[in-house]
Order: C-alpha cells, then structure tokens, then sequence
C-alpha cells in the first residue's frame, strides 16, 4: 500500500534544509504560493457574498489552528475556547478605544492579552487531563462569559462594545474588500508560524507530552511547562481570530461567544483532522461552506418540492448534523487524512501497489 | 575503566501500601561500566530504575549521580544531567516519524523556543534544527535504522521500535543510559544486534550503562558487573562469574533447597 511518505519520482533531497521542509513537495508549495496569489486577486472580482464566507473562514480559521495546537497536538481538551475568541474581540476593540492605539497594533496586543488570560486558564491544566480538564476548561468558558457581562468598563456590559475598523496611516480597511487582505495576513502569518512551530524543538515537545507523557519527560520535557504554554499559544490564535471578527463587525456582544461556538470549533478541528496545520483550514472551510451548501440544495429542493417549504429550515439543520456525524463515522482522522490519502493514490496511479 | 563512582544508591527502600517492592538496596556503578541488574519477575529490578529515573521518589534511601543528591529532582531534571532510559513496555511517540521520535530526544540540547521557532528562518533556528539534525543521522546510522527514518513510530515492527527506542535514548548524550529489558520479545539476531549496540555505546560512545536483562547468556557476556534482586533485596553482586557461582542465586532461579539464613544473605550482600 502507498503510505503517505512514498516520495515523488525525481524527488531528490540532497540537504537535510530540503528534506525538513514545510511542504512535502515543491509543487505543494507552488500551489499554496498560487491560491495565495489568486485569493490576493480575488478582492477584485468577487462579490460580497464570496468575500463575506471568506473573512468568516478566515477568522475561524486562526482561531481553530490555535485549538488544535492546544487539542490535536498537545492532546488537552478545550471546551472554552469560544470564551477567549470573544476575549480576543473585547480586547483588541478595549485597547483601541481606551488608548487610541491603532487597531492594526491592536490586534497583535489582543492576541497577547488574551494569551496572558489563556495561561492564567491554563494552570489546571498542569495537573489533571481528561475529562477532569474538560469541565475544568467548560469552568473558564462561563467565568469568561460572566465576566463579559459584568465588567462593563471592558466590554460594554449588556450594551455591547463598538469596534473600530482597522486603519494604519490614515487607511481605513473599512469594506469587505480591504478587510479581506488583512484577514489574509493574519491567517498566512498564523498557519506560517504555526507550521513553524510543529517542525521546531516546542512543537516536537507539545506532540511528544500527547502521544506518550511518561517519556516525554524522560526525554526532559517538562510537563507542566508545555501544558501550560499550550493554553497559551492557543489562546493566542483565539485572540487574533477574535479581534479579526470584532473589528469586521464593528460591533462585539457577548451572548455570540457561548458553549455552542466553543463546541464548533471542536468540530472545525476534529474534521479537518486533529494535530494537522492545514487541517484546521480544511475544517473551518467544511463548517462554514456546509450551512451554505445546504441553503442552496434546500433552495433547489423548494421548487421542486413546494410542500416541503415550510419544513425546510428543519431539513436543514439536520442535513448539517447528518453530514458531520457520517463524516467522524467513515473519516475520523478529518479532511487533512483524506487529502493525503487522495495524494498518495494519485502518486502512484494507475499502479496502487 | 576508571575507578570514578558515577551513581551511588544508597539504602534504597520502595513500598507500595503494604507491598514492599524494594529493600535497602545499595550499590554504585562505576563510570565506563556494563552494569546488569537480574533477577526473577516481580524482583523489582524496573522499580529500581524507576528510582533511579525519577519516575518513583522511594522511601528511604539516597540516590547520587555525579556527586548530586538525585532524590526531589523530576525526571526531566535529571535528564538534563545526562541520564537517558529506554523502557520495558515500549514507550515511543506513536504518531511522530521516527526521525521526529530521536529529535525530541535533543529536546535539552536545543536552544530555540516556541517563539523562536515559530520565526524559524529569522531566529537561527532553522540552523540549529539542522545542526542537530546532522548529528541525529549519525545516531540513525549507527543504529542501522535509516530505511525507516520517515515512517511513523507506531507503524513499525517490535524489534525497530526498540531499537528507535534506543536512538531516541541515545539522541540526549546522556553519560549514563538505563536499558530496561532492550532484548526482550527480540529473535537471536536482533539480540546479537543489540547486544552490539550496547558494547559499541559503552566502548565508543563512552556510555555507562544500566542494564535489566532476562536473556542470560548477554548478561554474562557483555557485563562488568551484574546485581541480583530477589523480592525486592539484593541477593548478589560481582563479576558474572561470582554471581554464577552464587548459591543464592541458584536458589532464587532454579529454587533449589538450601537453607536461607537471613543474617548470612544480608552478609553476603554488603559484602
């Protein structure tokens, strides 16, 4: 059988640089550096709607590399992961307006502050794993949210928080279209850095405390270290994401970050697969797409079948939760799995053995 | 060999509720030494190690490597002071390559951290993976293991993941390495191997070496010296030919009937 490591015919690595890249193979890359180029492209020609899902995916999807840097490859749980991309947004949104720092400086500093809150968050999770950290992580996800509610000198309380748009310069990146390129910088940088991270000494070391902790430390990997500091990176990311998403708003309310986003950024991960980069971008594509592709069948299905109309809504929603319950059944390992498995078929096709 | 005491375990005393696995053991293995540590199951050879490792604090007892009280110290810490194990059950990143498995191995050597890795190119860490990848090849290729350096840990057969095992132990230079069991569920040609992968670890390498170890005829073959634990005491120490000779050894193994005194054991082993 191809394994997903079989090298490409004519595929020489001569150094030990070439041979610890981040893409397998120089035309992968090519082809990432090519939709990169096409998405710079896209602002042009695309409409809003297309650009909307795309600043979505986007913000989603920085948000999502973070919990599967915390969930696929430290192997913690994260039920509150919600609460710090709202934290993100509240953050980003504070710091602008209380210190007229611009909002393109205010982004990174969110991200920080909001990595400061996901260490604190973190402390438990140090000591215990499981499900003992899921309820202790469920614990941070309603004391955020309380705190969103109360602390009205940082989020508004009830009333909500205004957030600039983002401007450097005198440029405001009020319009889809502008906001577009800065949604794509931070999701380049993110998953540029996040790749990073995985092929360097803490990336082994966080894979290393997931697949087996008691060698891990024999190897001098201090457990308690990286458990924490992976709430941290991830909570990070959640910050990015989240001052991404308050600043294309405008305005940041807390009933959007509750339990059931939380719950759907797990599943953004798990299917596009656990302790993969790219993975997390294949999810939150997944996720954000499906409700759409599901409008438009639903839409199609109303013509033909106009009595089903009013029950169409509910077809929905359930069509949604069928397609993601057939997907943990018949690919578990998420899309990033089946990718390489596509790859791997084509490599060496017709001649599979 | 030189005479410098490397680790000296001092009165070691390990309970477990009311099971007491090990009993004041003492003994000192000497820098450059092949030292073995048999005995029948449940002996409490692992928990030993385990000791010595840092995964168990015992009860009782002082444990010194290189002058240093051990005792308190996690096992990372004593990692970073040159002490590297394999373990009985193995104990690999199933789901990293085999190549990811030994680099995490130089998880104390190398300086770069997640923010600098994460900068790769800018930092100088891209230099220093590199650095450090060159030198785990020759680890690769010392163990023989090359043709599976990209394969993932957890799909490789028993007898490579041991010896991937033993890469990743060897990738911490650690001055003395902890071997529980590397020949164990191994056919004689991989024991061969082994065993020659220990002898070049000691000889070349400069490696004392720890070793628990069923398979006899290696024991005796490859050790300096050899110490047997029977229910949690030491029963024997010396050269393979002393402890071969040992009636209590003979009654631990075989069982056979000779009259134990306690006060003569106890004798025998601080001797």
């Amino acid at each position: 059988m191809a394994s997903h490591n079989t090298m490409k015919c004519g595929d020489f690595r001569t150094t030990y640089e070439k041979d610890s890249t981040i893409f397998p193979t120089p035309f992968s890359r090519k082809m990432v550096l090519a939709s990169i180029a096409f998405l710079l492209i896209m602002p042009i020609f695309a409409d809003s709607y297309v650009l909307n899902l795309s600043i979505q995916i986007g913000y989603y999807a920085v948000a999502a590399l973070g919990l599967n840097i915390l969930v696929g490859f430290t192997g913690q749980i994260s039920l509150g992961h919600a609460a710090f991309f709202g934290f993100g947004a509240f953050a980003s949104a504070w710091i602008n307006n209380s210190t007229g720092i611009p909002v393109f400086f205010s982004i990174p500093l969110a991200g920080l502050l909001t990595m400061a809150v996901g260490l604190m968050f973190g402390v438990p999770a140090g000591r215990i794993k499981g499900l003992y950290l899921a309820i202790a992580t469920l614990a941070s996800q309603y004391i955020l949210e309380d705190f969103f509610g109360r602390a009205g000198w940082f989020t508004g309380g009830p009333y909500g928080a205004m957030a600039n748009p983002v401007s450097i310069f005198g440029f405001a990146f009020d319009s889809d279209q502008s906001f577009f390129y800065i949604v794509l910088f931070w999701l380049v940088l993110s998953f540029v850095l996040g790749a990073n991270l995985m092929r360097s000494r803490d990336g082994r070391a966080l894979v290393a405390v997931r697949d087996h902790y008691l060698s891990a430390e024999i190897m001098g990997i201090n457990l308690t270290k990286y458990r924490i500091m992976s709430f941290g990176i991830s909570s990070f990311f959640a910050g990015i994401g989240g001052a991404l998403f308050g600043h294309y708003l405008g305005f940041i309310s807390a009933e959007g970050f509750n339990i059931l986003l939380s719950i759907q950024f797990l599943a953004m991960i798990i299917i596009g697969g656990l302790g993969s980069v790219m993975g997390s971008l294949m999810g939150v594509i997944f996720m954000v797409l499906l409700p759409e592709v599901m409008e438009f069948a639903a839409g199609g299905l109303r013509d033909v079948f106009p009595s089903l109309a009013h029950s169409m809504t509910y077809l929905k929603q359930m069509s949604i939760g069928i397609a993601i319950i057939l997907f943990l059944i018949f690919e578990p390992d998420g899309l990033a799995h089946r990718w390489r498995m596509t790859k791997a078929y084509w490599k060496l096709y017709p001649f599979s053995y | 060999m030189t005479d410098d005491v490397l680790l000296d375990v001092k009165n070691i005393a390990l309970s477990f509720g009311g099971v007491r696995a090990l009993k004041d053991v003492s003994f000192s293995v000497k820098k450059g030494e092949v030292f073995s540590i048999i005995g029948p199951n449940g002996a409490g050879k692992t928990s030993m190690l385990n000791c010595i490792s840092g995964r168990y604090q015992p009860n009782e007892g002082q444990i010194i490597y290189k002058g240093k009280e051990m005792i308190g110290l996690k096992p990372n810490q004593r990692c970073e002071l040159g002490m590297g194990r394999t373990f009985q059950n193995l104990a690999l990143f199933n789901h990293m390559t085999v190549l990811e498995n030994i680099m995490v191995g130089r998880h104390h050597q190398l300086k770069n951290n997640a923010l600098s890795g994460s900068l790769y190119w800018f930092t100088g860490a891209q230099k220093e993976e590199l650095a450090h990848r060159r030198e785990v090849e020759e680890i690769i290729d010392f163990l023989e293991i090359t043709h599976i350096r990209k394969s993932v840990a957890g799909t490789l057969s028993y007898g490579l993941r041991k010896r991937v095992e033993l890469a990743r132990a060897v990738a911490l230079k650690p001055d003395m390495i902890l071997l529980d069991e590397p020949m164990a569920g191994m056919n004689l040609e991989e024991k061969e191997d082994m065993a020659r992968y220990v002898i070049d670890l000691n000889e070349e390498w400069g490696m004392t070496v720890i070793m628990i170890e069923h398979d006899m005829g290696v024991v005796m073959d490859i050790s300096n010296r050899v110490m047997v634990l029977d229910f949690g005491k030491k029963i024997a120490m010396g050269t393979p030919e002393e402890v071969m000779a040992n009636p209590y050894v003979k009654s631990a193994y075989l069982g056979e009937e000779i009259e134990l005194d306690q006060d003569d054991l106890n004798a025998e082993a601080n001797a």
